[in-house]
């Protein structure tokens, strides 16, 4: 049953990613990049890490898809001419593309698909990573919050106007 | 039916941070390219969360994968903020948000 629902995670995290990269609208590829990740919330709940499953939901459906989607509206509404083809970049793109696959699957061959996970318990109950959080890595952890904090104050100066007084905004 | 081993889940890290770089080069349009970055990270997430799976035992089990993938969601979304913000400056200032457009720093 799990394997069964493994391949269905899988299909639902890289399908939904190769769609995106080849849609022309950015809104419908915000929608794509939510099933994408969807799919990889349910790969982690399958890694018994659940706290993690609801994090990238919340954080990544919730909070940066809507940053996405606002944005796409914001700017990409207007545009909907496609850009222009360069196929050198095509081509190395797909080069890049099948090497990597490549590259992964020759190194699985070589060694075998590997045995399974040993039955733990949930490694990664809400209780267990506060416990980390706060006591191996609490220097990471407030260096993280100031980043945040560093962040907001970043975007709130770079998204301010200039000036209020002169509201030209043509392309030179 | 084999079992699900931790090389599959590397074959979807793989495939998936694949794809995100491929539409990082292939892409014209910077909030496309961001969310092909954001497609990377995650790729890398999946790797993280599956190496700290499958190297746990009963008594021992591993958090440190996990803690550290707390980290990449926080750093991510902080990253998709600024790189936004970047983006609908850029806009104000060129009306356009696609690369080949974004030439000056060629000249």
């Amino acid at each position: 049953m799990q394997d069964i629902l493994f391949y269905i995670f899988a299909a639902l995290t890289i399908l939904p990613a190769v769609a995106l990269v080849f849609s022309r609208k950015s809104v419908n590829s915000a929608m794509l990049m939510i099933l994408s990740f969807i799919g990889t919330a349910a790969l982690f709940a399958l890694l018994q890490a659940y706290l993690l499953a609801v994090l990238q939901v919340v954080v990544y459906v919730g909070a940066v898809i809507v940053l996405f989607l606002f944005i796409a509206m914001l700017v990409g509404a207007g545009s909907p001419k496609l850009a222009k083809r360069d196929f050198r970049n095509m081509a190395l793109a797909s080069g890049v593309f099948v090497l990597l696959s490549l590259f992964g699957i020759a190194a699985i061959a070589k060694t075998g698909v590997g045995t399974d996970a040993l039955p733990v318990s949930p490694a990664s109950s809400a209780a267990n990573f506060g416990m980390i959080l706060f006591t191996k890595y609490q220097l990471a952890f407030e260096i993280t919050g100031f980043l945040l904090l560093a962040a907001m104050v970043g975007v709130i100066f770079i998204s301010k106007r200039p000036d209020s007084g002169d509201t030209t905004t043509e392309a030179e | 039916m084999h079992a699900i081993a931790l090389n599959h889940y590397l074959i979807v890290a793989a495939l998936l941070f694949a794809t995100g770089f491929a539409g990082v080069l292939v892409r014209r349009n910077l909030i496309i390219v961001l969310m092909c970055l954001e497609l990377m990270l995650n790729a890398a997430n999946i790797a993280l969360v599956a190496f700290a799976r499958f190297n746990a035992t009963p008594e021992h089990p591993l958090m440190d994968g996990n803690a550290f993938v707390f980290f990449v969601i926080t750093v991510a979304a902080a990253e998709v903020a600024v790189g936004l913000a970047i983006v609908v400056a850029l806009y104000r200032r060129r009306s356009t948000v696609m690369t080949d457009d974004l030439t000056a720093l060629k000249k």
